[in-house]
């Protein structure tokens, strides 16, 4: 059993090793001088490691605006589909309303449409309310989260009865209860729904890529696309790039992955 | 409880949900039926200048793309990446599971973290970064393989070998996510039986038939469901990766779309498409349930 033991540990070690391996190499790419990666055998570490790279994207192609705007996109959306995600999946998991378990019957079955079928009609439809080319037309699909609203709920589901009765005796309206009960137990839920939003936003592409035609406007992955339409031969530059956008959500992912991996599980086998 | 609080929750159950609802009806459902109204029309250029422009045309859209090989070309690469993808991805992502499930493992949540990695990060970023690890000349998979002394892949100029490089990408990209719901339905499977089952002196191989794979179907089910909906939806890969190129090799369903309504401005043709892809989408779903519903 002693050979066993060692011998998956060791697989799972090289299988973990080769997947996180193109990670790890841009990395060390993104350290490398001008055309060094462009040897054979290409070589695994920068010969003498620099920051140049990551100093012309900041300088030379305005690198901070994106990083900024991609910051200011993800947040909002996180923020603008939580207050309208949270309070609907519980009024769908413990309120009482005419038509509730219907609309939600809807809300599940949509949740198979894939949300580019409506690409072009929404486009259109942005473009007569003029929020075409802005930071809102690029938030709007994360108000209409189905998924957000269905994980609440499913959360709530388990929220005890008695427990908001005994609030409502108490005579707390219903806003109150929401915010003063409800709101501190859904807080690993909320920490959940939030990253997955974050996330999404964060890594989105072919919406902003639609909708932000300013390169002003752009978020990081459209940026990035932008530049590596251009600077094919640059594979230090472009691994540097690639740095600066993927890092900071693989960093979120990795220090809230408790909560990440659960929320994962509670949507997609209960779905 | 009185009729009064009665009152109040179901004002307040409709007070809570209705932005929300209101939001997904603005720009979800409108926007999703109005697509099939859309593609009824010859929606283009001079349409977005001025709408007198707007005609109906009944299915014109529809038996024009029929006659639009460049839409055959993109249905059959897509159909390409749902019949190689599918296959890959779940036994990647079943391979996976059930090495982290192992019960000889060590350190498992490190090895499980290091593989669901791919899965959050940036895809334009990550398929930059694929874009170069394929390079013919200076790319590490080439290098890799040169070491087992095979002749360098041109994987992203080849038309023959365009299609898997992608594929090779996605795969390493998703994995993570179906494993970690594998090892969800893995973990269903008590460790008291396969006890028994090895005591009864049955192989790895036999074990995995008779014990773990009756446990799992309905994951594998589920998987392969969601890895279709996922391959329908490939775009920003080839955008990336290849520009749908070469000759046209890895123009998927959704690049075609974008290329219709957002390179030519043909909104109502790129309506029609996006109305097929979600029919392919439903048909292919429905038929899984149906063949699942029949193997239980």
């Amino acid at each position: 059993m002693r050979v066993n033991r060692w011998t998956v540990t060791l697989l799972a070690a090289f299988v973990a090793l080769l997947t996180i391996a193109p990670l790890l190499w841009m990395v060390s790419v993104s350290f490398m001088a001008r055309g060094e990666a462009s040897q054979f055998p290409p070589p695994l570490l920068p010969d003498s490691p620099t920051l140049d790279n990551y100093r012309m994207l900041f300088g030379t192609f305005g690198v901070g605006r994106f990083l900024a705007n991609s910051v200011l996109v993800s947040t909002l959306a996180t923020v603008l589909a939580l207050l309208f995600t949270v309070p609907a999946g519980y009024a769908f998991a413990t309120l009482r309303f005419k038509g509730r378990d219907a609309t939600f019957r809807l809300l599940v079955a949509a949740l198979v449409v894939p949300g580019q079928i409506g690409m072009l009609p929404l486009f259109l439809e942005l473009k007569a309310m003029g929020l075409v080319n802005s930071y809102a037309g690029a938030l709007v699909p994360w108000l209409a989260g189905i998924f957000g609203i269905f994980l609440v709920r499913q959360y709530c589901l388990s929220i005890p009865d008695e427990m908001l009765e005994a609030a409502r005796i108490d005579g707390a309206s219903e806003g109150q209860i929401l915010r003063r009960v409800v709101l501190p137990i859904l807080t690993p839920i909320i920490v959940t729904l939030a990253l997955f939003v974050f996330l999404s936003s964060w890594n989105d592409f072919m919406w902003p890529l639609i909708i932000l035609a300013d390169q002003q406007l752009y978020t990081l992955p459209v940026a990035l696309a932008a530049m590596s339409r251009e600077h094919v031969q640059d594979n230090e530059l472009m691994m540097a790039g690639a740095v600066i956008t993927t890092l900071p959500v693989l960093i979120l992912f990795l220090a809230l992955q408790r909560f990440y991996l659960s929320g994962l599980l509670t949507g997609s086998v209960k779905g | 409880m009185t009729a009064v609080s009665r009152t109040r929750e179901a004002r307040a159950g409709l007070g809570m949900s209705a932005p929300a609802l209101t939001a997904i009806v603005i720009f979800f459902v409108i926007p999703a039926v109005a697509s099939l109204l859309l593609s009824f029309t010859d929606f283009d250029i001079y349409a977005l200048a001025d709408l007198s422009n707007l005609r109906f045309v009944g299915f014109q859209n529809y038996a024009r793309l029929v006659e639009n090989p460049l839409f055959w070309k993109a249905m059959g690469n897509t159909l390409w990446f749902v019949l190689l993808g599918v296959p890959f991805v779940v036994g990647l992502s079943l391979f996976a599971a059930m090495l982290v499930n192992s019960r000889w493992l060590k350190w498992r949540p490190v090895w499980r973290v290091a593989l669901f990695a791919p899965y959050v990060t940036t895809l334009v970023a990550t398929a930059v970064v694929w874009r170069y690890l394929l390079h013919t000349r200076y790319g590490l998979v080439n290098y890799l393989l040169s070491l087992f002394g095979i002749a360098p892949v041109d994987w992203l100029g080849d038309p023959h070998a365009s299609l898997p490089a992608i594929l090779i990408f996605v795969g390493w990209k998703t994995f993570g996510y179906n494993m970690i719901i594998f090892l969800a339905a893995l973990q269903t499977v008590p460790r008291e039986l396969e006890e028994a089952a090895r005591i009864d002196g049955a192989g790895w191989w036999t074990r995995l038939r008779h014990v773990t794979s009756p446990a799992i179907a309905p994951t594998v089910l589920l998987v392969s469901v969601l890895t279709v909906a996922a391959m329908f939806q490939l775009f920003a890969e080839p955008y990336v990766m290849t520009q749908g190129g070469p000759a046209q090799s890895t123009v998927t369903i959704l690049y075609f779309m974008y290329e219709e309504g957002f390179k030519w401005w043909n909104l109502g043709s790129g309506a029609a498409v996006a109305f097929l892809l979600f029919l392919c989408i439903l048909a292919v779903t429905l038929v899984q349930l149906r063949l699942a519903r029949k193997a239980v």
